[in-house]
């Protein structure tokens, strides 16, 4: 008896417990877009006919226990079959999941259809960051966790958007169809934003599609979901909505800096120029395996007092360039401009007592390039 | 717990008692094999054999466990605070790998083992040999995938899910060893399937017919032809891997023409019927105990064959629901999505077969009824979050999350592993001839379901608010689900150790069970005395008259 009323309080609990919580917003965002208050409606209908479902069926259930106890004089019946019932319950949820599957194939149909898009931005997936491509348009960046170490070891307090902030977000206009291109240059990755309801795989290999047409100007965070290894935690995505004209504005600036940046490849540069930008190259996409003071971990090689770098510019040179295939060592010449790559390959010649001296210019790099 | 309890297991209605235990004695003194270690190595006995798959199956449940645990206790806290990521990743994937074939499948191996020849009134398996071999391959098997922890580069760390490129191209060198143990695993697998399938198809007592087998029969049959179809599938999967890795093609590497989406679906074509490998013997043993202790015939057992079988069909067609943010084409989304979205009506109709077999019953709450009745309700919470993530639009958010994370360990916790251990808590009386501790069995039970709903309810919540599954570390906001899914693991974990005491406890002494422990108890199984003596049914019982009436 007491265990029946344990059994009934908690399941009565438990079966309040779940649309409390997710009344109180412990529940998938409604999110910013057409597509995403669709997949809303659509998960919060299901959610209530499981409900209704699980009501009836446990309600059965414990009323039989409750009232059927043999402590109770209760007396088995014998019956075993009943064709009626058993006909009832195969075509009613039949029917039901009939009426579930409309209107989730219409909404499939349309998240299904990127035709038209304003902008087409092309994802890829590195370990452990994004690069994106906005195209046509010659802008291009990498996206990487800037929530620092220090903050994930304890050492300092975590900020409000612990491991969901990055360096450069993807900056997109509301209320325009935005196409994402979606790939990865090494293992699979898959970017997602709740708020966005745009969860996708990046697969080598392929381009995936996926669309998008923001609503409300804001800040929207989210995650790479596919296990893609050792920092796979550490990879948020973040897009920043802008409205239109501010849009236009932040691409413009962006598009002026690619074209200063593309003039500047042939000058000859300083040494503490090159010393500044590389510093800020490899903190945001070679530490997550050198680690920032160069020390390297595991099967990730010491960069600080690596002798055979040290001694051959060229083959530095080739290895960053080209990566070194069959290792997560990528090929830095397809994602980074020649002025990063000769700003990072400075950087680790002369930072960490390598002191090497040697300057990398951009130019020798664009000549690797061509 | 309730303060009166009928008489639970009235002596008055067993036969056979006095003759059994007598039989037993002789049957001690027939033994004629070697003694000791040899014996256990060498025996051909279903029974012994049966032994040992569950005492390897609980020792994996807790290596297993351990892992889950260190797991939960990264997970405590923001942070990282014991683990690294890269051993976080290994311990999620061998979590997840030993689970899956090291506990839950040896296990259901295990009870046919001991139960069909008893509930089919055979001798002994089919192919005695064979069932030997099988056994040994798993120690094998798993000792090899154990000691990649302590290779260098560790363990394989890319989730039991194995997804190329990032178990090829960037897998740890222990990767190799994995393949190898999990070929040996499979081959395990396969051969008992046919034992199993030989036993079931060729030695039934005469008169049995296929529709008088109990349910644990028919759902082991079915599952054993499911065996049979994709552990091959896995096999090619992984050793195509091998060759990706050692031999220079690129089966699945982009780079080399390969693709690794194709991975994927070999993957699944073999991991979705294996997730109902892990369940349907699961819905056999508990279409047994519901009838025992409600004392009343299963409701529509026809129907339970049928829609056992229905699943087992369908389960080749729904593979894709594990693909849908893959980037496949819309027909395909479309497609998978109303297969799987019609795998939900025969499992629907199980449980409510299972519910009406308690109406009008008479009922009591002995353990192995109480885990359950706990399987059904939890089980079938499970269901309902698999019928959410087969709505596709909705999927592309549920995906990869720890929505998820909640969804199989709803079904596979409190479904397989509950299931288990209610089989096991219903057998323990035939096997050891005591009955298993009642008031420990329900301490046991209570922490459990305590324990796996703290540990797992708040997932869904988690999961829905955005925290992706397989992370060391995670955004301030999931914190509070995490503590509390923590400390419920902890709990779980913990109560698990009271199932060790009852199962010591029980071989070691206590009531005396009699032929028929459980009253309601209709299978051939409680025919034979208890402790089931090392031979039985020498000469076959004689079905013809005596076939429980079932339709
Ligand atoms: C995903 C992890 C990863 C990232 C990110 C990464 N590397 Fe590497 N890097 C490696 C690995 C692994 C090797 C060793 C390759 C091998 O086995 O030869 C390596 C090797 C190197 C080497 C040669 C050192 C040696 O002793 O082999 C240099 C130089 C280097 N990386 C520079 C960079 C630079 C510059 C960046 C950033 C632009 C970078 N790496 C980013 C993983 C990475
Ligand atoms: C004490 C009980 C258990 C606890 C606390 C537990 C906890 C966990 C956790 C925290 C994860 C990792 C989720 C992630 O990071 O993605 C996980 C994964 C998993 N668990 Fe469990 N688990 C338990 C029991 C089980 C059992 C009994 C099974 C199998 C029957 C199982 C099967 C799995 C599988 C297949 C995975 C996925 C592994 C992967 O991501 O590759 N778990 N579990
Ligand atoms: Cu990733
Ligand atoms: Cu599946």
């Amino acid at each position: 008896m007491r265990a029946m009323l344990a059994w009934v309080t908690g399941m009565g609990v438990s079966w309040l417990l779940a649309p409390a919580a997710l009344a109180n917003g412990w529940n998938m965002p409604k999110g910013v877009t057409e597509i995403s208050r669709d997949i809303y409606s659509l998960h919060m209908t299901i959610f209530w006919i499981c409900v209704v479902i699980g009501v009836v069926v446990f309600a059965v259930m414990f009323y039989s226990l409750f009232r059927y106890r043999r402590s109770q004089g209760a007396k088995a019946d014998n019956f075993h079959e009943h064709t009626t019932v058993e006909v009832l319950w195969t075509t009613i949820p039949l029917l039901i999941l009939v009426g579930m599957a409309l209107p989730a194939t219409a909404t499939l149909q349309r998240m299904y259809d990127p035709s038209g898009a304003d902008l087409d931005v092309m994802v890829t997936g590195q370990q452990w960051r994004w690069h994106y491509e906005y195209m046509d348009e010659g802008v291009s960046f990498t996206s990487s966790m800037s929530t620092p170490t220090s903050q994930i070891s304890g050492e300092e307090a975590r900020g409000e958007n612990y491991l969901l902030d990055v360096d450069n977000p993807l900056v997109l206009p509301v209320d325009q169809k935005v196409r994402f291109l979606l790939t990865s240059d090494d293992v699979i990755h898959s970017w997602w934003v709740p708020e966005l309801a745009v969860k996708q795989d990046a697969v080598p290999g392929f381009v995936n599609e996926n669309w998008v047409r923001i609503e409300e100007p804001g800040i929207y965070r989210g995650q790479c979901t596919e296990l893609c290894g050792k920092d796979h935690a550490f990879m948020p995505v973040v897009v920043h909505a802008m409205e239109q004209d501010e849009y236009d504005e932040w691409l413009a600036e962006r598009k002026a800096e690619a074209e200063a940046e593309a003039n500047s490849v042939d000058r000859e540069w300083e040494m503490d120029e090159l010393m500044e930008r590389g510093e800020q190259v490899y903190g945001s996409v070679c530490a997550t395996c050198h680690q920032q003071d160069g020390s390297g971990s595991g099967q990730f090689p010491a960069l600080a007092g690596n002798d055979q770098m040290l001694d051959d510019v060229d083959w530095h040179k080739d290895v960053v360039v080209n990566g070194v295939s069959g290792t997560p060592m990528a090929a830095f010449g397809g994602s980074l401009s020649a002025v990063e790559v000769a700003a990072v390959i400075t950087y680790e010649r002369n930072a960490w007592d390598n002191d090497t001296g040697d300057v990398v210019q951009p130019s020798e790099i664009q000549e690797m390039l061509e | 717990m309730a303060p009166k309890l009928p008489p639970q297991h009235p002596l008055e209605h067993s036969t056979a008692t006095t003759a059994g235990q007598a039989h037993e004695h002789d049957d001690h003194h027939h033994y004629g094999g070697p003694g000791g270690i040899k014996r256990w190595l060498l025996t051909t006995n279903h029974k012994e054999i049966g032994s040992l798959y569950l005492i390897f199956s609980l020792s994996m449940f807790f290596i297993g466990g351990i892992f889950a645990l260190v797991v939960r206790a990264e997970l405590f806290q923001p942070g990282l605070q014991l683990v690294q990521p890269e051993f976080f990743n290994q311990m999620t994937t061998m979590h997840g790998l030993i689970m899956v074939f090291g506990a839950v499948m040896p296990a259901f191996v295990g009870l046919a083992n001991w139960m069909i020849p008893l509930q089919v009134g055979a001798p002994d398996m089919a192919l005695p040999r064979l069932n030997n071999f099988s056994f040994w391959l798993l120690p094998v098997a798993f000792g090899l995938l154990l000691s990649t922890l302590f290779m260098p580069g560790g363990a394989p760390n890319f989730g039991w899910t194995f997804y190329a490129p990032l178990s090829t191209d960037y897998g740890p060198p222990s990767t190799t060893f994995f393949i190898f143990s999990l070929h040996i695993a499979g081959i395990s697998s396969i051969l008992g399937a046919i034992n199993i399938i030989a036993t079931i198809l060729n030695m039934r007592a005469p008169g049995m017919r296929m529709m008088d087998m109990p349910l644990f029969v028919w759902t082991w049959l079915i599952t054993a032809f499911l065996l049979i179809a994709v552990m091959p599938v896995l096999a090619g999967v992984i050793t195509m891997m091998l060759m990706d890795i050692n031999f220079g093609t690129s089966f699945f590497d982009a780079g080399g023409g390969g693709d690794p989406v194709l991975f994927q679906h070999l993957f699944w074509f073999f991991g979705h019927p294996e997730v109902y490998i892990m369940i349907l013997p699961a819905f056999g043993i508990v279409s047994a105990i519901v009838p025992t202790f409600a004392r009343k015939p299963l409701f529509g057992y026809a129907s339970m064959v049928y829609a056992t079988a229905s699943i087992a069909i369908l389960s080749f067609l729904v593979w894709v629901h594990h693909m849908f943010v893959v980037g496949l084409p819309l027909a395909a989304e479309l497609f998978f999505m109303y297969t799987t979205m019609l795998i939900a009506v025969p499992t629907g109709v199980k449980v409510f077969n299972w519910v009406t077999t308690l109406f009008r019953g008479s009922i009591t709450f002995e353990t192995p009824m109480l885990f359950s009745l706990a399987f059904i309700v939890m089980f079938t919470i499970g269901g309902f979050s698999g019928l959410m993530l087969a709505i596709v639009p909705a999927d592309f958010q549920y995906h990869d999350t720890y929505f998820v994370v909640a969804h199989f360990h709803y079904v596979l916790v409190p479904g397989a592993i509950f299931a288990i251990i209610a089989g096991v808590y219903y057998w323990l009386p035939k096997w050891t001839g005591h009955y298993p501790d009642e008031r420990l069995g329900r301490w046991h039970f209570w922490l459990s379901v305590i324990g796996v709903n703290l540990t797992f309810f708040p997932m869904h919540f988690s999961g829905l608010a955005g925290m992706p599954r397989r992370i060391p570390d995670y955004a301030l906001q999931f914190a509070d689900f995490n503590m509390v899914s923590s400390l419920g693991g902890f709990l779980f974990g913990a109560s698990q150790l009271l199932f060790v005491a009852v199962l010591i406890k029980c071989v070691r002494g206590g009531e005396k069970a009699p032929a028929k422990a459980w009253e309601g108890a209709e299978d051939l199984e409680w025919s034979v005395p208890s402790p089931a003596p090392l031979h039985t049914f020498e000469t076959p019982p004689d079905m013809t008259s005596q076939a429980p009436q079932r339709h």
